[in-house]
């Protein structure tokens, strides 16, 4: 072992115990904003009720701004002991584990989406990458895919997996449906950021390629894929999120059980006579949101430090 | 070039198959059905005491001993249960009269093959104080209303007593809660007796620290108005019903064994409660209790027997959908279809239960804050 591996060993080392100080401070950083974002709002809700309470009507809390009341804004201490409550007096689980589970199910959903979407979005990259007429042509259609509200292709994706697909080997149920419905969200980030970082490869390199008489496939695999992982990544971020939100939309619109969209409607509908469950559900909602980002942050942090540690030949 | 090689694309592919994996891994449905023939139930919305009938002949066996294995599939905000009826995806649906007949009008084959609910459930509720005792008073105030096709029977309604909708009254879109009738914001709200209605009574009135009492509330039923259009009737696939004559008799099967699980929801009131609560746990119990009161309300007595459409309100539904142009002219022959509820009713007689329910009487229930 030369002194040069244990330099290198050291600095690996030492930029790892940064990495997971780096975390810990994140992780320090939103707990302090979550506790200033309570405390706003529990002063504001305070400021609003001694309005009432003087007699005093301020045009804005309750015209432009939001009621203070607590049905309205259901005090920070009520959302929280929620969690600990069952939502059902003669059961005993709490809506903690009611919301857990549902955000299992629609990780599950998102997961199958965010994996759907990513084969397609690449997918189309690859194709439009082939020219700059395909691309001109397809581009336009892959935006206007976007503006068709989910709301509208939720219940035809439903209806035809359950009636279309029985040929399948396995059984196509409704959440499977659910992520299609999710992944219409994904591929396009992943299409868009995709195509853009695979053309960021260097000009030089693929020069080189070119001089090698490396394929098309060839030069895809070894030179253009690698480039355009960091783009990947950064879409991959916006997809994880997407395809949450695609899970969940799709479950409210498509009638599909178990997941946090139900859990949301279901509170929604009862909003008047427990207000406090729908915000601790949407709370829930949103930590799946960060869970799905932080996994995805993860991932790029592996995938891109064995990068550094692997230095490109050229 | 060291990253891009196999290793770098075997590592991706690895881990969308791990991905598939994670996705997939929970999934496993198997169903040894035997020989029960499958059938699938669409409802209009979701597990809730508005449908405990089909919930209860399933726990309780109704459907396996006329030799169904019944599935209930959930309603959903966009789900059109005429739709996903016509598709095929489901075998029988639950749907509202005119939500049923406005798709037909448009070409879609089904029929209604059992009116269950012989009532309509819908209320318009205003607090005591502002005065609104009657459709009347409804003028020249803010009145709540959901939309999407529920708004038929206060706009008839409001004709009834010569008020202009467009210009009499301030009509507002509502919310599927009672919010913007508890914090003033509307006047008069539309709210299902079984369902929006207690969910005021379950909610704290800030001025005395207690729940809302009936005695708070004025109601405008369109019972009594004369407006109430029919509402959760059984609806079949009208050319399978003439083709297909396994599947008709599934349809005599299928409708008997529900009203079998509406006859007990009227006689074992708790367990029907209970198999509810099961089926959506985050359901809450008085209010489930106080919905399952009110829907046995809208089914018994029904005095020419349960799923029997009574012609009266047939004409009345059809009269208002088609003058507020819901539908552009009456429905075709074949909208409903009496003979398969009929035979499912002289089977249940020959068995000895009791399809007319002259026997129920509401129960009193006790509401908690939240429905809780």
């Amino acid at each position: 072992m030369t002194a040069r591996d244990e330099m290198a060993r050291e600095i690996r080392r030492h930029e790892r115990t940064e990495a997971t100080r780096r975390t810990l401070r994140r992780i320090g950083v939103f707990v302090v904003f979550l506790v200033i974002l309570a405390l706003a709002y529990t002063g504001y809700k305070a400021f609003g009720q001694s309005l009432d309470d003087a007699q005093t009507d301020w045009p804005m809390i309750g015209r432009v701004l939001p009621r203070t009341d607590d049905l309205t804004m259901p005090p920070v201490s009520d959302i929280i002991s929620e969690f600990t409550q069952p939502p059902q007096r003669n059961s005993d689980k709490p809506l903690a584990a009611f919301i857990a589970e549902a955000a299992l199910f629609t990780m599950r959903e998102a997961v199958l989406g965010f994996a759907f979407g990513v084969i397609f979005g690449l997918g189309i990259a690859v194709v439009l990458l082939r020219s700059k007429w395909i691309e001109q042509g397809v581009t336009p259609y892959l935006v206007a895919s976007q503006t068709v509200p989910l709301v509208a292709i939720a219940p035809i994706v439903i209806i035809w997996g359950s009636t279309s697909l029985d040929w399948l080997p396995f059984e196509w149920t409704n959440w499977m449906s659910v992520s299609l419905i999710a992944a219409y969200l994904t591929f396009f980030p992943v299409a868009m950021n995709g195509i853009r970082g695979l053309r960021s490869a260097d000009p030089a390199a693929m020069e080189l390629m070119r001089s090698y008489a490396a394929t098309r496939r060839q030069t895809l695999v070894k030179l253009q894929l690698p480039a355009s992982v960091p783009y990947l990544f950064a879409a991959f971020k916006i997809a994880a999120t997407a395809a949450i939100v695609g899970a969940i939309v799709g479950e409210i619109s498509g009638g599909v059980r178990g997941g946090l969209g139900r859990l949301i409607l279901d509170f929604a509908s009862r909003y008047t006579t427990g207000p406090s469950r729908l915000y601790a559900t949407v709370i829930g909602a949103a930590l799946l949101g960060l869970i799905a980002i932080g996994l995805v942050t993860a991932a790029e942090y592996l995938v891109l430090s064995k990068r550094k540690e692997e230095p490109l030949a050229l | 070039m060291q990253w891009g090689n196999k290793k770098g694309l075997t590592r991706w592919l690895i881990m969308l198959a791990v991905f598939a994996m994670v996705a997939t891994a929970c999934s496993s449905d198997d169903d040894a059905s035997g020989e029960l023939t499958p059938v699938k139930l669409q409802l209009q919305w979701f597990t809730q005491a508005q449908f405990a009938g089909y919930f209860a002949a399933v726990d309780q066996g109704f459907y396996e001993d006329v030799g169904l294995d019944v599935t209930i599939l959930e309603g959903g905000v966009d789900i059109v249960p005429a739709t996903v009826l016509d598709s095929g995806a489901a075998d029988f649906a639950i749907s509202w009269v005119p939500r049923g007949l406005v798709p037909r009008e448009e070409g879609l084959n089904i029929t209604n093959i059992a009116q269950v609910f012989q009532r309509s459930a819908t209320l318009q509720v205003s607090f005591v104080d502002s005065g609104i005792n009657g459709v009347g008073d409804l003028a020249g105030r803010t009145v709540g209303n959901w939309g999407f096709g529920n708004e038929f029977e206060l706009l008839a309604g409001l004709r009834s007593v010569g008020l202009d909708p467009d210009t009499d009254v301030s009509l507002v879109q509502q919310q599927f809660d009672m919010l913007a009738l508890v914090s003033g914001d509307i006047d008069a709200a539309q709210a299902m007796i079984y369902n929006e209605y207690a969910q005021v009574l379950e909610t704290v009135n800030p001025d005395t620290g207690e729940l809302y009492q009936p005695s708070d509330l004025s109601i405008i039923d369109w019972n009594d108005v004369g407006t109430a259009m029919l509402q959760d009737a059984i609806w079949a696939d009208a050319d399978k019903l003439e083709d297909d004559a396994a599947y008709r008799e599934t349809a005599v099967k299928f409708v008997e064994a529900s009203l079998r699980g509406w006859a007990f929801c009227r006689d074992d009131f708790d367990k029907c409660a209970d198999i509810v609560l099961a089926a959506g746990p985050t359901l809450g119990d008085s209010h489930q209790r106080w919905m399952l009161n009110e829907i046995n309300n809208l089914i018994w007595p029904s005095p020419q027997g349960a799923g029997t459409m009574d012609a009266a309100l047939w004409n009345q539904t059809v009269t208002i959908a088609t003058s507020e142009g819901i539908l552009k002219s009456a429905p075709t022959d074949g909208a409903f279809v009496s003979d398969i509820a009929s035979e499912a009713l002289a089977n249940l007689t020959a068995d000895g239960v009791d399809v007319i329910g002259n026997g129920w009487s509401p129960k009193t229930i006790e509401l908690k804050a939240g429905g809780e």
